[in-house]
Formats: C-alpha cells, sequence, structure tokens
C-alpha cells in the first residue's frame, strides 16, 4: 500500500496534486483512493489531502504516522502535518510561506522549525516555468523524483489532466521541480533544522 | 480503464446511465458536484432557489412520468422536508431518487445531523453507498426500487464518499420514455380524505420493503477468518471499520440503510460471538438491533460526534494499546482557518460594523468567515435565511437594539430563505436594517449561477432578479446600493439606515474577485520608510498583509488597507 499526504493552504491546487498523482497509480494498475477537500476550508485554510494505492483500498483516508509520502506546500502546512509520516516516509516541502490569520493578527508565530525533509522553492521554479500558478507541480515534480513513474508518464498525466494552455507551463514547473530534487539527491540542497 | 470519480460525480453518471429526465437542486457541501456534472449531460438540469423548491419540482416531474432527482446537503434536507413528508403518500410515477449528503465532522456545515432519521420518519426507502463505483449503481438501483415500489428513493451520501475519487466503471447512458401520467386525485391531491387512504398504501409499501431487505444483494456478508467479531456497517463507516479491523473480522454490509433487516441481523448476530455496529453519527442501526432484542456494541463504546479514525476503532474493538504510541497532531503550531480572500468583497462591510461594534445576525455563505478574529464581526449564525427572521425576534425582545443592529446576508442565501424573512419584517412592523452582500455569484460552494445572476446552471441567460426592486415589492421603502469597496460611503449609508426607524436593505453590491471575468487591481505596496507599525491594516484579516509587507502574489488590489492607513504607507491605484 502507498500512502501519500498532500498538504497545502487553500487556493494551492492540492486538489490538483492529489488528482494527477491518483491518475498516475490507476495508469499502473492499481486500485486508488483520492480524499478531497471542498467547501469552507478551502478558502485559505489549511487543506490536507489523501492519496493511496495498493491491491485493495478500502479507506481514502492515511491514518497519522502511516504516510509514505508528505508533500507540502507551505512550510507551515509541512511542520503540521509532519506527524502523518511514518517511519522512513518522505518529505517533500516547498520553502514558500504563506502566514496564517492568527499570525497575521499575532496571536500566533510562524514557527522557525523545519522538519527533515527534501525542500524546495517550488515558487521560484514556478515562476521560471512561467506561473507562480504551477508551484504545486513544481513540487510534485520534486516528489517525482523518489516515486516509481517515469518522466513520460508524468508529463502523460498532465496532458490528460490539464487543459492545453496550461501544459506547457505546468510541464516545465513540473521538471524544474524534479531537477531541484535530484540536486537534492546528490547533497546539495539544505535540509531541514530541528 | 476505469476512470477515478468523485462519488458525487459516480451519481451524476449513475444518473445518466438511468435515463435520469430532469434534475433541481440548490447546491451545498459535500452534495454540489452532482448537479453540476449532471448539467454536462444532455437532459434537463436547474439551480434552484432553495431545496424545497427543487424538491417539489422533481416530485412533480416524476408524476409527469419522467425520472427524476434532487440533491442537497443534510442541512438541505430540512428545507425540504415538507415535500418529502407527502411525497411518501402519493408515491411517484417516473423514478424520484433524493440525494443527502451528511457532513461528519463539520468540514463545511454548521451541524452533523444524521440524515437517516428522515428515512424513518419520512417512511421513505434509503440506499447508502461506500464508494465511487457504488454510488453509480445506487443511483441506478435506487431508480429502478422507486419505480418497483411506487416511493421516492432516498440516497445518503458523506462527505468522504462524495468528496472520495475512486475507481468507477461507466455504463451506457440509458433512454428511459415518459411514463404515462393520467390524471389520478386519490393519488396526487393530498388532502385528508385522500391522504388517509395514502398513508394506508404508504405503510403497505414500507411492509413489502421490509420484506425485500432481507433477501436484497445490497445488503451482504463477508465471512472473516475467524467468527467471533461480527461488524454491522453502511457507507463510509464500513470501509474505515474494514481498514482498521481487518480480515479476521466477519462484516455485515448494508447497501440499504432503511428500511433495516431484522431477521438477517438477527441470523449474523447468532453465527458470530460478539455483535458489533460501527456507525458515525447517531445510534440509528443499533437502535434497531436493541429493538429487536439483538445484543450490540458500539456507540457505547464510539462516539455519537465526528468520523471514525482507523486507530479509534482498533482501540475499541480490539481493546489494543497498539495505537496509543501512534503519530499526534503538533499542539504548538499556529491554527489556519479558512478566511475571507483578498480582494473579496465582503471584507469592507464587516470592517466597518466591527470598527462601529454593531450587533451582526449573519448567515450561511462565505461571509460567515468574518466571525473569525481579527474581524471577529458575527454575534449570531443559525442556518439559511435567519440573519433577516433573527434579527426581527432580537428586536422584538430588545427594542433598543435596533440603533445598533444588522442582519447580513448573501444574495444567494437571500434568495434562498432570506426573502420572507424580510416580508415578516416588514409586515410586523420590524426597523430592521438588512445588508444584502451581492457577489453576484453562490461563493461558498464553488460559484454557482443563481437567479439574480443572469445565468442558468447550464450557462444559458435567464432572466436576472432585480433584489431592489423585490425589496420595494416587499414593502421596504428605504432600499439603497452601496460598492463596498468604499468603505467610507458605506459608514455614511449604514449610520443613516440604522437611525431610520423602518425597515431598510443596503445592497453592498461587487462581484467575488474569484469568478473570472471579474479584474484584480495591480497590487498595492508598502512604504517601509512612512510605515509606522500601528498595525491598524492587520485588522482587515486580509491574507495578503502582514506586519511590514504586502504579498504581492496574493494582493488583489482592492486597496482598503490603503484606505485605513492613516499615514499613507501603502500605495497602488484602488480599483
Amino acid at each position: 500500500m502507498t500512502n501519500i499526504v498532500i498538504a497545502g493552504v487553500g487556493g494551492q491546487g492540492s486538489l490538483l496534486a492529489s488528482k494527477i498523482l491518483g491518475y498516475l497509480y490507476m495508469s499502473k494498475g492499481r486500485q486508488v483512493k483520492v480524499s478531497e477537500v471542498h467547501g469552507m476550508s478551502q478558502r485559505g485554510g489549511s487543506v490536507v489531502t489523501t492519496v493511496r494505492a495498493g491491491e485493495v483500498v478500502r479507506s481514502p483516508l492515511v491514518t497519522p504516522g502511516e504516510a509514505d509520502m508528505l508533500i507540502a506546500l507551505e512550510r507551515l502546512e509541512a511542520l503540521r502535518w509532519h506527524y502523518m509520516l511514518g517511519r522512513g516516509g518522505t518529505l517533500v516541502a516547498s520553502t514558500q510561506t504563506i502566514p496564517p490569520m492568527t499570525v497575521i493578527t499575532g496571536t500566533g508565530v510562524y514557527p522557525e522549525e523545519r522538519p527533515e525533509g527534501v525542500w524546495l522553492d517550488a515558487l521560484e521554479c514556478a515562476r521560471k516555468a512561467g506561473s507562480v500558478r504551477a508551484a504545486n507541480i513544481a513540487a510534485l515534480g520534486a516528489a517525482s523524483a523518489f516515486l516509481e513513474f517515469g518522466r513520460e508518464e508524468w508529463l502523460s498525466a498532465l496532458d490528460a489532466l490539464l487543459p492545453e494552455p496550461l501544459r506547457e507551463v505546468n510541464k516545465k514547473a513540473l521538471l524544474l521541480g524534479a531537477e531541484a530534487a535530484s540536486e537534492y539527491k546528490k547533497g546539495s540542497t539544505s535540509t531541514g533544522t530541528k | 480503464m476505469d476512470k477515478l470519480l468523485l462519488g458525487n460525480e459516480a451519481v451524476a453518471a449513475g444518473l445518466l446511465e438511468s435515463g435520469c429526465r430532469f434534475v433541481s437542486s440548490y447546491p451545498g457541501t459535500p452534495s454540489t458536484e452532482i448537479t453540476e456534472r449532471a448539467a454536462e449531460y444532455g437532459f434537463y438540469c436547474e439551480w434552484a432557489p432553495n431545496e424545497k423548491v427543487a424538491l417539489e419540482g422533481a416530485v412533480a416531474a416524476a408524476v409527469a412520468g419522467a425520472r427524476a432527482f434532487s440533491g442537497m446537503k443534510h442541512v438541505g434536507l430540512n428545507v425540504a422536508a415538507d415535500p418529502l413528508f407527502t411525497a411518501s403518500y402519493t408515491g411517484i410515477n417516473g423514478g424520484l431518487v433524493v440525494a443527502v449528503a451528511d457532513d461528519p465532522g463539520m468540514h463545511s456545515s454548521q451541524n452533523e445531523q444524521d440524515s437517516r432519521h428522515y428515512a424513518l420518519a419520512a417512511k421513505l426507502p434509503m440506499l447508502e453507498p461506500a464508494d465511487s463505483e457504488e454510488c453509480r449503481v445506487y443511483t441506478k438501483t435506487a431508480f429502478e426500487l422507486s419505480e418497483r415500489f411506487d416511493t421516492p428513493v432516498l440516497l445518503r451520501l458523506s462527505t468522504r464518499v462524495s468528496h472520495s475519487r475512486s475507481p468507477a466503471t461507466r455504463g451506457q447512458p440509458q433512454d428511459m420514455p415518459l411514463r404515462e401520467y393520467k390524471k389520478d386525485a386519490s393519488k396526487y391531491v393530498m388532502m385528508p380524505a385522500m391522504a388517509r387512504a395514502r398513508h394506508i398504501a404508504a405503510e403497505e409499501r414500507m411492509k413489502a420493503l421490509r420484506d425485500y431487505c432481507e433477501t436484497t444483494p445490497l445488503n451482504g456478508i463477508t465471512w472473516g477468518s475467524e467468527r467471533k467479531i461480527g461488524v454491522v456497517a453502511s457507507g463510509i463507516a464500513y470501509q474505515t471499520a474494514r481498514e482498521a479491523l481487518g480480515d479476521g473480522v466477519s462484516y455485515m454490509k448494508l447497501g440499504m440503510v432503511y428500511p433495516l433487516p431484522a431477521e438477517s441481523l438477527r441470523r449474523f448476530a447468532s453465527q458470530v460471538d460478539e455483535l458489533w455496529v460501527i456507525e458515525e453519527l447517531d445510534d440509528f442501526i443499533e437502535a434497531h438491533c436493541r429493538q429487536h432484542g439483538i445484543k450490540t456494541r458500539g456507540k457505547a463504546e464510539l462516539s455519537p460526534l465526528g468520523e471514525y479514525s482507523v486507530p479509534q476503532l482498533r482501540r475499541a474493538v480490539f481493546g489494543a494499546d497498539e495505537d496509543t504510541a501512534r503519530a499526534t497532531p503538533p499542539v504548538a503550531v499556529p491554527g489556519r482557518p479558512p478566511a475571507l480572500c483578498p480582494g473579496c468583497p465582503h471584507r469592507g462591510v464587516f470592517y466597518v460594523l466591527a470598527k462601529r461594534k454593531v450587533t451582526v445576525f449573519g448567515d450561511i455563505g462565505c461571509y460567515t468567515l468574518a466571525a473569525a478574529p481579527p474581524l471577529s464581526a458575527m454575534d449570531y449564525c443559525l442556518c439559511m435565511g435567519a440573519s433577516v427572521s433573527g434579527l426581527h425576534g432580537f428586536l422584538k425582545a430588545r427594542p433598543e437594539a435596533a440603533e445598533n443592529s444588522v442582519a447580513v446576508i448573501g444574495d444567494s442565501t437571500f434568495m434562498h430563505s432570506g426573502i420572507t424573512g424580510l416580508l415578516n419584517a416588514v409586515y410586523n412592523n420590524s426597523p430592521v436594517t438588512v445588508l444584502i452582500l451581492d457577489n453576484s455569484t453562490t461563493g461558498m460552494t464553488g460559484h454557482q449561477q443563481n437567479p439574480a445572476t443572469g445565468l442558468t446552471l447550464k450557462n444559458e441567460p435567464a432572466p436576472a432578479l432585480d433584489i431592489a426592486a423585490l425589496c420595494a415589492a416587499l414593502g421596504v421603502r428605504r432600499v439603497c446600493g452601496v460598492d463596498p469597496y468604499d468603505m467610507k460611503a458605506f459608514g455614511v449609508v449604514l449610520a443613516r439606515e440604522l437611525a431610520a426607524p423602518e425597515p431598510s436593505v443596503i445592497i453592498a453590491k461587487r462581484p467575488c474577485v474569484l469568478l473570472k471575468h471579474v479584474k484584480k487591481g495591480a497590487f498595492f505596496t508598502l512604504d517601509r520608510e512612512k510605515c509606522s507599525d500601528c498595525g491598524l491594516c492587520l485588522k482587515l484579516g486580509c491574507p495578503a498583509l502582514k506586519k511590514g509587507e504586502i504579498d504581492g502574489t496574493l494582493c488583489a488590489g482592492c486597496g482598503l488597507c490603503a484606505a485605513v492607513c492613516g499615514r499613507s504607507a501603502i500605495v497602488g491605484r484602488a480599483l
């Protein structure tokens, strides 16, 4: 069973990221369930979606402490959902920070803590690719370095799920994210601080 | 290859494959996508102003001989309960399926009521799918049962079924010809003499359904490797239970949750050492077991609150402390509650209301988020429409509050159930001040058309309701409009209307900033030299603003922050 958790802030595109992963596992002939979040919490709230793939999948939700991978589209969300990861699980996280209202109003402090994982500037990758909206796909690109799918499979998933005008920029973002992760794998990018 | 469909999308596919001809719904999380997807197919689909109107339309379309459908969230069924209970007496002609999506855990709702009670109370069969493929298949089965037993059929969904994707196959679209319609007052005119006879018919139907539910393939047993523990479950609770308890346990999965089979349950109970009923929210199935003298464990050791988790079920059923060391969420991490979007046209209104310490009767929609800090600009929020009617009641009890109290309601919610509240306030002489926040869409559920937007569900042109003219027609003599980005003008209008000794309506009109056609302004910037860190702008509760910085990627250029800054430290060109 593969358990992936995608965490982000409403509007960052965690829904699309989970849909792409679901599509990829389906293409591999695995049974898949994806849990999404719609409605109120989408308005700038903390949004978590889950992707599960295996022989037989019952619950669409990932049990805390059993995730193989956490893809966090924002730094604080990486910290918030880190407990979902199991032993040996991989964190792929964007360094982007979006202060929540509790921090903006001064009732909370944005934590400096950064759990150990693969950190990338997904926003910068997306900017380079041509649109900051593609940061979710850049993060997914970084995750791709640790998942079982080949580059062509990723690109054809984007073809299948995105409208034509958005494909090129998202493909670029995906590849830039993947590049950032492979640099990390070589040991040149930062890990976390605790 | 099967497609990965949302449960809601799969229900829509089931409608297509059932030859459904008429869909009428009101949006509500987690039910909305059923109707949105259905609208992409060829048959007739519409958004109605509320669930009661939607269901009444669907019942009559079914009487006309069409297969008909209405989908709603759990609290929407409260609104539609009136036609529901009597449609149970009339029965149908073409099949009628009513989907109701519960929200255990209240991801996007004001309560977590258990809709299964409606099946019992209205004497209607209810099916409950547990994944997307079942959503598709059960929708088709529901139409068949509807026509076979001459009854509306309820399809119960929940957030995790509606909003999870799982593989679903696609069948052939079906063309179901209209059934013949014949005038039959004894069946379709519900006045006492006829209704008494139809009540008998409804009871007879339930008796037939009670027999049916003992043998239906919708209910089934999966034997585990042992027969120590047996579990009865349905819907998403079945999935969580199987995930948690594994294949050692035996399961009786109920696809039909009303009526419930007494004999099958009794037989299953006798074949296992211990029977557990695992159901979220109320002990609906368990109460039925108790009534029939079947000994169960379940609710007493679990909870009537929220969704069940895998560790929670393992602890309860296996008594396992294996999970006590399991990961738990961090405590010290600041929360991230949802907030009004940058550029939201509601923000300025609530900023002014908060600043003036006005008592605010809120309503259901994005603007309910203004209840959260830092705006904290809401005193009351109950249900759809209760802002206007609530303010009226409050003022009758405390007349002196009129000079500093308002009702705030969105355009879609006003049409849903605010109109009658306003009519009541006028009729019964309440000096209410009502703010209609008209953002030209149904926002919170993801931008659906409504009777004031000028477009239908299928994006075809429609007459757009003139809200001001409607209010005038209700007898409100003081109706005015204001741009909610202009806080100064709004403040003046607000003071004037609060002072007025009669009902008044202020329509704050500006489209939702997330709508595709809405042009955003260029982002504003902060002049660090001039900024004194006073924090005044932060009281707007804008996600794009933080101390000493404006996030240019989030800023929508509404200019409210520049308007509140006393030092002209925020610069840009307001829209």
